[in-house]
């Protein structure tokens, strides 16, 4: 498949979408929000089930905790927010009400990444995969595009644990489309198109500039594979480190702080089991800026660009 | 449970929590870390809540229709602990445990590891939250449970507390009744001194609660103020339990000091007479 101009799609309705079919076949399913659900996407299922949606106001601690609660009971909990306001200002809160006690609490966070745009720095979360993840317990899933996004919600309600969905807010192309992307599973990432000399591992919108950089480098006789690395935590191992063995090289790409992302999250795996050169784009350790997200990815270095000299890099550093 | 407890049945209740506080001193001692104030001055309250109010089973700790009790003060986990024990959620033998590496009996409560334990709660101001979600299930699911929620006087600090606060009457969970361990102090000192709380009642009121205050070391004036809560439809209920941080043990009562601080040999000696050891 070697398309790489996608028909582009928010993630937020497909997340809606997913709730509204979990809310029709599922009874144990409910809802919480923050004063947000028209933005993130919940209002829909408020709207077809409202005794099973809460909405918790500008309270996203006693919302996390309180969404804690009921899934002692034995419901399995969406509860839905910004990126920036249900990861950091929440943290104990996660840490010591949901994934202490490893409970069916599901955050989706939404408007995460530098591409939340206009609103600027005080909105865009780049660092919520670091904490994220660090969190025992804790599972992280960024779909790359719409249509992962709805299998991704549909996956965590039959999963048993706290998991933390990662979504955008701005449109996203929609990349997984082809036939080895049709199953998704929690822990396993998806090889969207094989090579040889490179290995480019992206994660949410970053997987279809991994796939346009692998264009491109196919232009200059560079064989490059690509893998969707849509769940961050547990991280799938073996594909990253058989594709570090057999490509001898690898690249990065996120839409988040380099500082313990995705890429450090690879690295540390790499330097334990196929020390490769390696190279991560991404969000240098600053704060963001307001802008339009296309400008954003462009000055904060998340580029197709940045990705094919990345590779170029570590094809140089590896000697081959 | 009956509305009407008899004489012969408090004078039991007393007696357990005499029992409760010896566990309490015992555990404590032998871990050689713990929090005796706030444990003691908690403990009369929990045995009302286990020996005169909840409907529990506890040969089925996960019963669906169970009420369900929050200890948000997580660090009075000894006085929990003594009432599970005493209730047969686990072997008494099982107390000496507590704080030990291995044991189901951590520092603090962890609903994952110890029968009984309905939250897992040490981070102050999380448990009303907690107890306010599993009061909205029984709602949602029209069970018949009723959830409480003990919340120390020093957690009226956290904005979460408030936070689920207007939560709960907005919900209007009055399946949810909270139970404040008024005994005035905190880590730092007095609680006008560090941080002050006061108009309390005055504050739950305006947050929309239906308050009620008893003598937190009186089984039968909580008994009531349990039962007058439970019969209070269309809000949540509040009751601020004054009590006196130590009750029991003459020295550690209302001494900042035996916050989080282990008693000495001598001390657990004469702690363990003023409570009637051996006596019964």
């Amino acid at each position: 498949m070697n398309k790489t101009h996608w028909d582009v799609e928010p993630q937020r309705p497909a997340f809606s979408r997913a709730l509204v079919a979990l809310g029709n076949t599922r009874k144990d399913v409910v809802v919480a929000s923050a004063d947000l659900s028209s933005s993130c996407g919940t209002a829909a299922f408020a709207q077809e089930f409202p005794e099973r949606h809460y909405n918790f106001g500008i309270a996203e601690q006693n919302m996390i905790s309180a969404c804690a609660g009921l899934a002692t009971t034995g419901k399995v909990v969406f509860a839905s927010s910004f990126a920036i306001f249900c990861t950091g200002r929440v943290y104990d809160q996660i840490r010591q009400s949901v994934c202490y006690p490893r409970l069916n609490v599901k955050i989706v966070a939404t408007h995460a990444g530098i591409t939340v745009g206009g609103d600027g720095a005080t909105h865009q979360m780049i660092e919520d995969l670091a904490l994220m993840r660090a969190l025992p317990n804790m599972t992280v899933v960024v779909p790359a595009d719409a249509p992962e996004t709805e299998k991704a919600i549909l996956a965590a309600a039959d999963y048993d644990g706290p998991v933390y969905i990662r979504l955008g807010r701005a449109n996203v192309p929609v990349c997984t489309t082809g036939k080895d992307c049709q199953d998704f599973e929690i822990g396993k990432s998806t090889l969207m198109r094989d090579g040889d000399d490179v290995t480019l591992v992206g994660t949410g919108i970053m997987v279809a500039k991994c796939l346009e950089a692998a264009e491109e480098l196919a232009k200059h006789q560079v064989s490059a594979r690509v893998i969707n690395l849509s769940t961050i935590k547990p991280l799938d191992e073996k594909i990253l480190v058989k594709a570090a063995r057999e490509t001898g090289c690898m690249v990065t790409a996120e839409e988040h702080s380099v500082v313990m992302g995705m890429g450090a999250a690879v690295a540390l795996v790499l330097v334990e089991n196929a020390h490769v050169p390696m190279k991560r784009v991404g969000i240098p350790d600053s704060f963001g800026e307001s802008g339009e997200p296309e400008e954003l990815m462009e000055k904060y270095g998340l580029t197709v660009d940045n990705i094919v000299d990345g590779a170029h890099d570590v094809i140089k550093r590896r000697g081959r | 449970m009956d509305e009407t407890i008899s004489k012969e049945k408090i004078v039991e209740m007393d007696e357990i929590a005499r029992k409760v506080r010896r566990h309490i001193i015992q555990m404590i001692y032998e871990a050689g870390s713990g929090h005796p104030g706030g444990s003691l001055s908690a403990a009369d309250v929990i045995v009302s809540l286990y020996f005169g109010m909840m409907n529990h089973k506890p040969e089925d700790p996960k019963w669906p229709d169970r009420d369900r009790f929050v200890l948000s003060k997580g660090h009075a986990a000894p006085a929990l602990y003594g009432c599970l024990a005493e209730s047969g959620y686990f072997p008494i033998e099982e107390l000496k445990t507590f704080r030990r590496i291995g044991s189901r009996l951590q520092g603090h409560p962890d609903m994952r590891k110890t029968p009984g334990v309905e939250a897992s709660t040490g981070s102050e101001g999380q448990g009303l939250s907690m107890g306010l979600g599993m009061a909205l299930a029984g709602k949602l699911d029209r069970k018949p449970y009723t959830v409480y929620v003990m919340v120390g006087d020093g957690e009226n600090d956290c904005g979460q507390i408030w936070e689920a606060a207007m939560a709960a009457s907005f919900f209007k969970t009055d399946n949810l009744i909270a139970i404040i361990d008024r005994n005035m102090l905190q880590l730092d000192g007095p609680t006008h001194k560090v941080m002050s709380i006061e108009p309390l009642a005055d504050k739950w009121r305006a947050f929309g609660w239906n308050v009620l205050e008893a003598n937190g070391h009186n089984i039968g004036e909580l008994l009531d103020a349990l039962n007058k809560a439970k019969q209070t439809k269309g809000m949540p209920s509040i009751i601020i339990a004054h009590t006196i941080k130590g009750k029991g043990v003459s020295f550690m009562e209302g001494a900042v000091g035996f916050h989080g601080k282990v008693p000495s040999e001598e001390q657990y000696k004469k702690a363990m007479i003023e409570l009637g050891e051996g006596t019964a």
